[in-house]
């Protein structure tokens, strides 16, 4: 489980984060939720470690993740996978080379273990055939899977999605979010996925986080998130007039 | 000031992060290999062609501005020779080196910071510096002297063709000229020099690349910065290098 508690953070005289605190919890897709400008990627940086917060705490299991030194902090990072908005998947390198490239780093596995255990996660995200392929050879959605597949190459305690939708069709998108969930509830991995996609909140928001000008706004399932009293949400969930539409009838 | 002292600050904080432990040894040596490959090897033809092509050029002038019948035509060879020796190969070549090793590096490292591939080295919990920069800095601190070897040996193979095609002076004047009265310390002198240039390209370029923020108008600024800013600090080098050395 992850907690995070009245977590600050600003830059320059602009607050992007005011006292946010939540929890998230183990084997479950935990979604954080909000507008562009909320803060949502701000909190999940802090969280992963690329940005430090002003005041607050990160706790993972109960570790405090801001008093760790740095080898603390590495060792714990080889705990996590993240799936980053564009894949950042390293260009100069074949797709089984990036999921082969954590293993190279922490493991002492043999050549040919590393290769099965890469082929494992290909197969596992449903990617056959590219291992030899370069990352600009695929298309967006294969890219965002063969990210998935490096960020779970050491099976990682903890999964971090950063807009995992962004720039995919809503067929691949859902396949995406689908294969999170799935991953998440297989390997019993503490998942934290940013979004500002309503499909990924329906479909694998087991637990939502709403923010709104740097704060938490409200807190829920996919459930409840159609039928809340906070008016800032329900203008984020029924943006659109088909929404609204829907909503009336 | 107060700009030019914080990124000097950072500058140093970054070189402290690349020279930390690495993390596996096996993987840095792998990837100096592959960036000799890149840079060194990959620039050899460069050299090549423009030192040949200044060594003919600075045995036509050498000849030009010498002549007369008081001095002996191989101190053509001598001048062309110590030419190449104290400035041209080190210097010019640093400068050429700068555009091309430079500019390659800001806007890779750069590239990598704008699509987040740097932020997911860092996730891993990897020492993106070190990673991405100590291996840089080894392969062109380690063959940019050996580029500048064989700048001389090209700016000579120039002026001797030269020689033999446009009849500037006689063969066997040049060849004796380029070996008369040679001291092995300019020689050493110049590989100093370059090993220096090539800490101070790589490392600027790298800074330059690792802080770019916003998209590819910015890679590109940082890539213009490093190579100019490399230009500048490598003739300051040059100058008080040359002071202390020679």
């Amino acid at each position: 489980m992850i907690t995070v508690k009245n977590i600050h953070k600003h830059f320059d005289d602009r607050y992007v984060l005011k006292n946010v605190s939540a929890n998230f919890e183990r084997g479950k897709c935990n979604l954080i939720i909000g507008e562009s400008g909320s803060g949502k990627t701000v909190l999940l940086k802090t969280i992963v470690g690329l940005l430090i917060a002003d005041r607050g705490h990160v706790f993972y299991d109960d570790q405090d993740y801001q008093s760790m030194n740095r080898r603390e902090m590495n060792k714990l990072r080889k705990e996590m996978g993240m799936l980053f908005q564009g894949a950042a998947l390293f260009d100069s390198m074949t797709i089984e080379e990036n999921v082969m490239f954590p293993l190279n780093m922490f493991s002492k596995l043999s050549k040919k273990e590393m290769q099965d255990r890469s082929n494992f996660c290909l197969e596992r995200v449903g990617l056959k055939n590219v291992n030899t392929m370069l990352p600009s050879e695929l298309s967006g959605g294969m890219q965002k899977r063969a990210a998935i597949a490096r960020a779970i190459s050491l099976s990682p305690k903890y999964l971090f999605c950063d807009e995992p939708n962004s720039g995919l069709d809503p067929k691949t998108g859902i396949l995406i979010d689908n294969l999170i969930k799935d991953l998440t509830e297989e390997f019993q991995i503490t998942t934290i996925v940013n979004t500002h996609d309503m499909n990924s909140v329906l479909e694998i928001g087991e637990k939502v986080i709403y923010m709104f000008n740097g704060e938490k706004s409200w807190e829920g399932t996919n459930k409840e998130v159609l039928h809340t009293d906070n008016k800032d949400l329900n203008d984020f969930v029924f943006a659109t007039n088909l929404a609204q539409q829907i909503k009336t009838k | 000031m107060i700009k030019a002292i914080r990124n000097i600050g950072k500058y140093l904080i970054l070189l402290k992060k690349t020279f930390a432990r690495p993390e596996k040894t096996l993987v840095y040596y792998r990837q100096t290999l592959r960036e000799i490959e890149n840079h060194g090897i990959g620039s050899i033809l460069i050299v090549v062609i423009v030192s040949i092509f200044v060594g003919a050029a600075i045995t036509i002038q050498t000849n030009y501005n010498i002549e007369n019948p008081l001095l002996p035509s191989y101190l053509v060879g001598v001048a062309v020779r110590d030419s190449l020796l104290l400035e041209f190969s080190s210097t010019m070549i640093g400068l050429v080196l700068a555009g091309k090793i430079g500019s390659s590096i800001a806007s890779e490292i750069g590239m990598m910071r704008v699509t987040e591939q740097i932020d997911a080295l860092e996730v891993m919990g990897i020492n993106a510096p070190g990673y991405l920069i100590l291996p840089k800095i080894i392969a062109t601190v380690f063959f940019t002297p050996m580029l500048c070897v064989i700048s001389v040996g090209m700016g000579l193979i120039g002026g001797y063709l030269v020689c033999l095609i446009g009849d500037v002076i006689p063969v066997h004047e040049y060849k004796l000229g380029i070996q008369y009265s040679f001291y092995p310390h300019y020689l050493s002198y110049a590989m100093i020099k370059t090993a220096f240039y090539g800490f101070i390209i790589s490392t600027l370029s790298a800074y330059h690349g690792f802080h770019v923020q916003g998209g590819a108008v910015e890679v590109g600024k940082a890539s213009t910065r490093a190579v100019v800013l490399s230009c500048i600090l490598i003739l300051l080098a040059d100058l008080v290098l040359t002071n202390i050395i020679l």
